[in-house]
């Protein structure tokens, strides 16, 4: 379980605080399970919901969003469930994976209705407000139609955005996007997490989630395999073997050195250095500069070459 | 008009189903027009242009395109999520819905009706297949919206109900028209004008009680049924 805290960022307007809370929650169907007893509580700031496909993502936002209910356990947004009541849809938003939009309206229609709906005691400045924050002002006036999938996928964002909510899903928003689009959804998505608003979105692709946030729920087969920053997850994993890549003035040398060191699980060397499997990441990283210094070798450089989110997701997969 | 009705309403005319309302009562305009010019008695056309072809087919299949198509359509394309996700009690996305069902299959079918019966026999005729019509309308209505949240396949369903059920089943077991919109719009119009072109087993009062339950019944339904909404994930 993990709460993240909100980066702050300057001159971003910053929003009360909203927590989500799921415990226990299980969904079946029939015989199959697709959410495994999942617990955890989501805070302020971008947090990354990351598994295969079939890994049970899109049914726990579903359940978060109130449009599934849990077969087990609760799923409560500040207390409420969210399940059978519309009343949490004032503090939350959601952009489902599905590309659904009323292609027949404007993308000014479309999100004007949508302050409507909510309500809103200026539905026209409310919606203007939040087409900008997309950046969608010069193609508001045409046809959803008529957009490109990043474009219709920023107007179902500034959608689900009109009433200022808390609390923002969003079922693979980066599907589809060209780079840049993507880019763009990036930083629209650390602004919102930076101005302490709840986002959690949820992808398959390991450098989306890595890009964007640290913390990362992972979800394998319908469990929670993981949960806090990816980083923190990978060195919490010490029985399985971290691979660093290590240059020094004496490569032969190094290796026969840190082949005596207990937490060297093997050594490598090659053209242009070592490549190091160490079981315990902070006993091989205390020992090389003491090897080191004890032998006269000159470390140039020390790279661990699995600390990306693909190599903690393979793992845990493999796990 | 509500901004629910409103979305509707152009989801409904913007789709190319809407298209299909229209043959339909203009066949049903054409054939009446045709008996009258040929000089054929109107006890000869009358029931199979009215009663055949206009309260039996037009009349429900109107209501069953519109119907479905209010909700269902969104459904089936995923945009019900948007109206969803905002803070309303169902009542207030389901009534909206039932309403403009209700007047776009009245106002369809509304017109070719009006004119078959005063073709057929006089003005008050006319009138009264307008109404009943109107009310047949909103208990089909109701019907097939709540059908959209109950089966995936509420055209299927509906086509059961409307050619089997209600034109199958109803000239051969009598029971069946207690359950049969189309008997309670018989009933009604033969009310307000009793022409002799109108023929029911069905009491009005049985008439007007059961298009009251069929609309409130199935409007409640749907109601509820869209509070506990699930949306079924693609990818999980």
């Amino acid at each position: 379980m993990t709460t993240t805290s909100p980066a702050t960022v300057a001159g971003a307007p910053t929003v009360a605080a909203s927590t989500l809370d799921l415990a226990g929650v299980s969904r079946w169907y029939g015989n199959v399970v697709a959410v495994n007893d999942v617990s955890m509580r989501l805070g302020p700031g971008v947090t990354g919901l990351l598994g295969p496909n079939g890994a049970g993502k899109t049914t726990l936002l579903h359940m978060m969003a109130g449009f599934l209910a849990p077969s087990r356990g609760t799923v409560a947004l500040d207390g409420a469930p969210t399940w059978r009541n519309p009343e949490v849809y004032r503090r939350l938003g959601l952009v489902s994976e599905r590309e659904a939009v009323h292609s027949f309206l404007t993308a000014y229609e479309f999100v004007l209705a949508s302050a409507k709906l909510h309500r809103l005691p200026d539905p026209k400045g409310a919606a203007r407000r939040a087409i900008a924050l997309v950046e969608m002002e010069d193609a508001q006036n045409r046809r959803i139609g008529t957009y490109s999938k990043g474009m219709r996928q920023r107007t179902r964002v500034a959608a689900a955005l009109v009433h200022d909510p808390q609390v923002l899903l969003l079922d693979e928003p980066f599907n589809g996007m060209d780079p840049r689009q993507r880019l763009h959804m990036m930083e629209l998505l650390h602004r919102l997490g930076g101005a302490g608003r709840t986002i959690l979105f949820s992808s398959h692709i390991l450098e989306e989630v890595e890009q964007v946030s640290g913390t990362v729920q992972v979800m394998v087969a319908g469990r929670l395999a993981a949960s806090g920053d990816f980083r923190t997850i990978r060195r919490l994993m010490t029985n399985r073997p971290h691979v660093f890549a290590v240059r020094s003035a004496d490569d032969r040398a190094l290796a026969v050195a840190l082949m005596a060191e207990p937490s060297v699980t093997g050594v490598e060397l090659g053209r242009t250095g070592l490549t190091v499997r160490a079981g315990d990441y902070g006993a091989f990283t205390r020992a090389l500069p003491r090897i080191a210094l004890a032998k006269g070798i000159r470390v140039q450089q020390l790279v661990p070459e699995d600390e990306s989110l693909e190599s903690v997701f393979s793992y845990l997969v493999e796990a | 008009m509500s901004t629910v009705s409103w979305i509707t309403a152009r989801g409904l005319f913007g789709r190319r189903r809407f298209l299909m309302l229209f043959p339909l009562p203009v066949v049903l305009v054409l054939l009446a027009v045709l008996s009258r010019s040929l000089g054929v008695d109107p006890g000869e056309w009358g029931p199979p242009v009215l009663v055949g072809l206009g309260l039996a087919v037009v009349l429900p299949v109107v209501a069953l395109i519109v119907g479905t198509g209010v909700l269902g359509a969104e459904i089936d394309d995923g945009t019900v999520v948007h109206i969803l996700t905002k803070p309303l009690p169902r009542w207030q996305i389901v009534l909206p819905k039932l309403a403009v069902a209700t007047g776009v299959t009245a106002v369809t079918v509304a017109v070719p009706i009006y004119v078959a019966g005063v073709l057929a026999h006089s003005v008050r005729l006319g009138l009264a297949l307008v109404v009943a019509a109107c009310l047949g309308a909103l208990a089909y209505s109701a019907l097939f919206l709540a059908l959209s949240l109950v089966t995936r396949r509420p055209v299927l369903l509906g086509l059961v109900y409307v050619l089997i059920w209600e034109g199958l089943l109803g000239n051969f077991v009598s029971g069946t028209k207690v359950l049969s919109i189309q008997q309670y719009v018989i009933a009604l119009a033969d009310r307000l004008a009793p022409t002799g072109l109108l023929e029911t087993t069905v009491s009005v009062p049985v008439a007007a009680v059961m298009t009251a339950l069929f609309s409130v019944g199935f409007t409640v339904l749907a109601i509820d049924r869209l509070r506990s909404f699930s949306v079924a994930g693609e990818t999980s």
